[in-house]
């Protein structure tokens, strides 16, 4: 029978390598003469992720607050020197690694695990660490041969490092696109494709592959609905081989040097799950329910690392260290527990830091049932907040200014009971739950200020529509609050449904409030917000169509909606609603048969109301109704004057189609008065570290109206979605900006649907104005074209930029104030109906 | 929301330039039996001077106020509205200072190149105000890159059809690509002018390279061609460069318009700033020697 290891850890990043490295201690310290762990590895060398990095890329260990604990060495450098000084601590630990051994099963329990290699062998455990990270793992050929090697290859780096040689690329997404075209400069490609056309693939390049395919005088070929049969790899390294494939004419066999497959990753959730690991729903993004000792449903099982939800290096490796201890039996405190310290310092509690903790968890309903783990991470994301009078903030106050010398982590944050925690009309879209005391709140803007108890939360609206606040928040006296950023309440929301439930009742019912000012009571209005039904419509999508009978109406939680009419022929575009604004009321009150189509200009949420519920909460009270019918008038004149223009109700959908449905302040340029000067660009460059922010002659263009590549400052910005530095924030006057602690990752830059974030060197230092002007000498104002960067810059790495709306410019934003012509203006969409008027 | 540079503000600085101009007539009427004629050197003269010459330094700074980019002092527009109207009004003030005595002089030297500076603004406020929209609608809502580029696809397709015809054609092809022209030197640009050629084949009577403007002689002989082409395949090609060219034709049609159009919005500039410069060495002048030698 084989060895059974006391601890088996799975995947060498950053993580697993930690976990090991700490085992491998262990078992240097007591001395055994067999190693009692075992690190297995599915590649052939450590650390996948980080050696798929490109070369020579500046890795940084944010966040910086937090110390490293672990065996391993770590700290901000390239990519090749981290690597090597964990290939030498593998070493010098002596931690039994195994490479090649991809994990394709686990089964059994605590104490005697038994896994599943997918080259046939057996590992015996007693624990199991699961480290394999979210990258997920290349999808096979599936044929006889499909292991990665020089013949077969799941990944390109480099295009150019082939030359004069037939290549077959498998797959039909954009990475074999572009990889297919990649190579096309110097050699025979072969890009074989399972289905008839290339439905994945991006707008470009669908245009660049069939232009390829075309083009006659290029080596570029491809097989359509054709699958692999089988491999025949080379003799010997450098000699060809061949792939034999299924097509629609029969067997083809093309002789080749090289095979580069490119069929998407599989992502680790399926395999996570058939070890027994319960995710909490279906969300691609939801992480497994963990303890505070990293350990899943199934006892015995740990997870660490990006799959347990924590995107960063550092923090993967002391969590590698942390559960090790755990393993063991050491009840150490985690890595964090300083930072929890210094968020309750102020706190008149004389308890520990932990037990605040449970206490707080315990005190609001909706956190209750979540695990340990997530709500830890929801408090040291969170600031806490206490409101103090009189001699006790002054106390309070001073020990607050003794401590601003220290590094890292959070203080408490103090208020002075009785001021503004936000203001109507301000950006904030944080979310405060109070844990003690009161809080007086207005749900809607000029409605009675209400009275919030502990337990209860707020600030919900703005955190779901994404619009600036409405109403505002005063602190009572010594309440503390919670105050969690919007990054980390919608990662809670997607990956716990007690927390979304709980934060969707309590919406709707306000927003039902806001909306309809009913008379019932909020038991009564509990129970109709259990009812209604929450609507999510793709851009595009209709929530009702014209000629249609219609018997519900919808109350907008985020998003822009258009009403179009069709009239004889042409489409007008009658009016643009948004959060807060209800759609389809007529139905409801006038002729039940739609006059118009209600169309989501981008990402709609709704909350549908029909008949019956609508009748229930305006009941007999005149008043409602009046104001409703009120309302509906209103609009109803106001579509009919857009509808007089209908070149202007095709300048709006022609916004709406540049998604502006969801901007807050973008940059819209006159062409009528644009004279093409650039002084724009140039003003941007030289207020932000010599590098433009916006392309203005880029971007499209109708009835003068032009939109360039530039930020809009989204509703809800799809930039902030996966930044793993949480390096994106929304000001409280809404600019979305980028800080200093942004690693580089380029996510952000492929999340931004508008191409406008750029990753980008620091630009080098500039002459003064004067010295150029009368000297030539550096550049001049503007952006320098095409800059060389410096060794530091070079050294620095390469940094998300993006707009930020000129936050730091006392003055405003510089591209406005710059342009001599008036061309340049920045608004919001609730302005566009001004824009495009008389246009 | 978007207001032009004469409308910025309701017209404000419109009212500060009427104000200036009537101080200035005031003044100027005011030497009316006085011991000397109107002229420079009457206090009245002086102050007039005074003005004048502020108003240059003032608006001098312009070209230093739109390079300040986080300047809080008002908006590059605000500016360039007021710079318009109190630099129209600058021409009136200088005239009614020096009460049109005109000489070969350096003070008449300043006046003049004054005039210069002004005459090329108001040409300049002309085409900021008559050409954006002129130029935004030849582009149909593309920006220039995308014609570019599009020319770029356009010509890689001709040379892949004329590959299918005979030599001669696909040297035609080849050369009247090569010889296109849009932009070019300064008078190129501005003028408009196609000076697009091809080289033909000898054998079809070249030799020399001929204008090709508007891509006509190329259209014209694939014109000619079309009908006698005895093979199929060739007649196909033929006609899909017809098409193509045609193509070409509109899009540097267009590209030349917006080289000439973009032109003409900065050129004046090239006059005016310079002017600029020369006129405060010619005011320092002025001024100093009035000093020294009265
Ligand atoms: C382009 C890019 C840049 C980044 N830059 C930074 C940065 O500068 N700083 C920073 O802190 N973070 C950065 N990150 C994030 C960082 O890479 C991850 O947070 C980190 O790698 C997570 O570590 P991990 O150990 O959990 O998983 P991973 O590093 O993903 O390691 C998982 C390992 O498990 C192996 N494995 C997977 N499945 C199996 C299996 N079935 N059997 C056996 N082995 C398996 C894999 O081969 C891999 O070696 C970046 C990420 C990307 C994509
Ligand atoms: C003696 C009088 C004048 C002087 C000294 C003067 C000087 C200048 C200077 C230095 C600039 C800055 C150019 C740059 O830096 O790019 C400028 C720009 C300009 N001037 Fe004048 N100017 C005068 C009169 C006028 C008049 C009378 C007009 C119009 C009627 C005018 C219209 C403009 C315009 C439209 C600009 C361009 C603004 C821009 O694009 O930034 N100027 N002038
Ligand atoms: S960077 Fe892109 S996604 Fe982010 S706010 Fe700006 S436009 Fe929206
Ligand atoms: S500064 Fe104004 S006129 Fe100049 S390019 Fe920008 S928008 Fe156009």
């Amino acid at each position: 029978m084989d060895k059974r290891f006391h601890i088996a850890v799975i995947g060498s990043g950053p993580a697993g390598l930690s976990a090991a490295g700490r085992a491998a201690q262990y078992d240097q310290e007591t001395a055994q003469s067999e190693p009692t762990h075992v690190l297995l590895e599915g590649f052939n060398t450590h650390a996948k992720t980080i050696f798929r990095y490109q070369k020579g890329k500046h890795v940084m260990a944010e966040p910086g607050f937090l110390t490293l604990r672990s065996p391993m060495q770590f700290e901000a450098g390239k990519r090749e020197q981290i690597l090597d000084s964990w290939a030498e601590s593998l070493q010098a630990l002596n931690i039994n690694i195994a490479y090649n051994s991809e994990v394709a099963r686990i089964s059994g329990e605590k104490g005697d695990f038994r896994i599943a290699l997918q080259n046939g062998s057996e590992v015996l455990a007693e624990n199991v660490v699961l480290a394999i990270g979210f990258q997920g793992n290349p999808r096979r050929l599936g044929v006889e041969g499909d292991a990665e090697s020089d013949f077969v290859m799941y990944q390109l780096d480099d295009p150019e490092e082939f030359k004069s040689e037939t290549i077959v690329v498998v797959g039909a997404g954009d990475a074999a696109i572009e990889n297919a075209l990649g190579l096309s400069a110097h050699n025979l490609v072969y890009i074989v494709n399972r289905k008839a056309e290339f439905s994945r693939a991006k707008e470009g390049n669908l245009n660049a592959v069939l232009a390829a395919i075309n083009d006659k005088k290029k080596s570029f070929y491809c097989k359509y609905e054709t699958t692999v049969a089988g491999l025949e790899l080379p003799a010997q390294a450098g000699a060809t081989g061949a792939i034999i494939l299924n097509t629609p004419e029969g067997e083809e066999r093309i002789e080749c040097h090289r095979i580069i497959a490119r069929l998407g990753a599989i992502p680790p959730r399926s395999f996570v799950e058939s070890c027994g690991v319960e995710f909490p729903n279906e969300k691609p993004d939801a992480i497994p329910d963990l303890d505070r000792h990293y350990e899943s449903n199934v006892p015995g099982l740990y997870i660490i690392g990006a799959l347990g939800g924590y995107p960063l290096i550092k923090q993967a490796m002391n969590q590698g260290h942390d559960v090790v201890e755990f393993i063991r039996g050491n009840e150490i405190k985690p890595a964090d527990y300083p930072l929890l310290q210094k968020q309750f310092r102020l706190l008149p509690y004389a308890m520990d830091a932990e037990d605040v903790l449970d206490l707080y968890q315990k005190r609001v309903p909706m956190f209750r049932r979540m695990n340990a783990l997530s709500f830890r991470e929801l408090i040291i994301e969170s600031n806490i907040m206490i409101s103090l009078d009189g001699a006790d903030y002054d106390e309070a106050a001073r020990e607050r200014d003794a401590a601003l010398s220290e590094e890292g982590g959070k203080l408490t944050k103090l208020i002075k009971a009785g001021e503004y925690i936000y203001r109507d009309g301000e950006y904030s879209n944080s979310f405060y739950t109070l844990v003690e005391g009161t809080a007086s709140v207005q749900l809607a803007r000029g409605s009675e200020p209400q009275d919030l108890k502990a337990g209860q939360f707020f600030g919900e609206m703005s955190l779901i529509s994404g619009r600036p606040r409405s109403g505002d928040a005063i602190a009572g006296s010594d309440c503390i609050l919670i105050e969690t950023p919007r990054r980390i309440m919608v990662k809670l929301m997607n990956s716990n449904d007690d927390v979304r439930e709980g934060i969707d009742r309590v919406f709707i019912m306000r927003a039902l409030q806001s909306a309809f000012s009913p008379s019932m009571s909020s038991e009564e209005l509990g129970q109709l917000a259990a009812e209604v039904e929450l609507k999510t419509f793709k851009a595009g999508e209709l929530l009702y169509e014209q000629g249609s009978e219609g018997g519900y109406l919808d109350l907008i939680r985020s998003g822009t909606v258009v009403l179009v009419q069709q009239s004889h022929g042409t489409e007008l575009v009658l009016s643009q609603l948004q959060s807060g604004d209800l759609v389809g009321q007529m139905a409801l009150m006038g002729t039940p048969v739609r006059q118009d189509s209600a169309k989501a200009a981008v990402r709609v949420e709704t909350i549908r109301l029909n008949k019956d519920q609508f009748l229930r909460l305006v009941g007999g009270e005149p008043q409602i109704i009046d104001s409703l019918q009120d309302s509906a008038s209103a609009l109803l004149t106001q579509s009919r004057a857009m509808a007089s223009y209908p070149e202007g109700g095709r300048a709006i959908n022609f916004l709406m189609g540049e998604g502006l449905g969801e901007a807050t302040n973008a940059l819209i340029i006159d062409e009528d008065l644009c004279v093409g000067c650039d002084n724009c660009e140039k003003a941007c460059a030289e207020t932000h570290a010599g590098i433009s922010r916006l392309n203005r002659a880029s971007g499209a263009s109708y009835a003068g109206i032009h939109v360039p590549v530039s930020c809009r400052h989204c509703e809800h910005p799809h930039c902030m979605k996966d930044c793993p530095a949480d390096a994106i924030h929304r000001s409280s006057g809404g600019e979305v900006f980028i800080d200093q602690s942004c690693i580089g990752c380029g996510n952000c830059e492929t999340n931004c649907p508008y191409d406008v974030i750029k990753l980008s060197y620091e630009a080098p230092k500039k002459p003064g104005l004067l010295s150029w002007l009368f000297f030539g000498a550096g550049f001049g104002p503007g952006e320098p074209n095409n800059f060389e960067p410096d060794p530091q810059a070079k050294e620095k790495g390469k940094k998300a930029v993006k707009c930020d709306a000129c936050m730091d410019q006392p003055a405003g934003p510089a591209c406005v104030r710059a342009c001599p012509t008036g061309a340049a203006v920045r608004l919001g969409p609730d302005q566009f109906g001004e824009l495009v008027a008389g246009r | 929301m978007h207001q032009n540079i004469l409308r910025f503000s309701n017209r404000r600085y419109l009212f500060v330039a009427v104000g200036v101009l009537l101080l200035s007539v005031v003044l100027y009427l005011s030497q009316a039996g006085g011991a000397q004629p109107p002229n420079g050197g009457t206090w009245q003269g002086y102050v007039l001077g005074t003005i004048g010459a502020l108003l240059i330094v003032w608006l001098s700074l312009l070209g230093v106020r739109k390079r300040r980019y986080s300047s809080s002092l008002g908006t590059v527009q605000g500016w360039t509205s007021a710079h318009v109207y109190l630099g129209a009004a600058l021409l009136v003030v200088a005239t009614l200072h020096c009460a049109a005595q005109f000489g070969w002089n350096v003070h008449t030297l300043a006046y003049v190149l004054m005039a210069g500076v002004i005459l090329s603004g108001f040409y300049g406020i002309y085409v900021y105000l008559h050409y954006p929209g002129r130029i935004a609608g030849n582009r149909l809502n593309q920006p220039r890159q995308a014609w570019l580029n599009e020319l770029a696809d356009v010509d890689e397709e001709a040379l892949s059809a004329a590959a299918d015809c005979g030599a001669d054609v696909q040297s035609m092809v080849a050369s009247a690509i090569e010889l296109s022209r849009y932009g070019g030197g300064f008078f190129a640009q501005l003028s408009g002018k196609d000076y697009s050629m091809v080289h033909l084949p000898q054998a079809e009577g070249g030799g020399k390279p001929l204008p090709n403007v508007e891509q006509q002689e190329v259209i014209k002989r694939l014109a000619k061609r079309i009908p006698r082409s005895n093979k199929r395949s060739e007649a196909a090609a033929l006609d899909e460069l017809l098409t193509l060219f045609s193509r070409r034709q509109t899009i540097l049609r267009l590209l030349r318009n917006d080289i000439r159009m973009q032109g003409l919005v900065k050129v004046w500039l090239f006059f005016h700033v310079p002017l600029t410069v020369a006129l405060l060495a010619a005011l320092l002048v002025h001024i100093l020697s009035v000093f020294i030698y009265w």
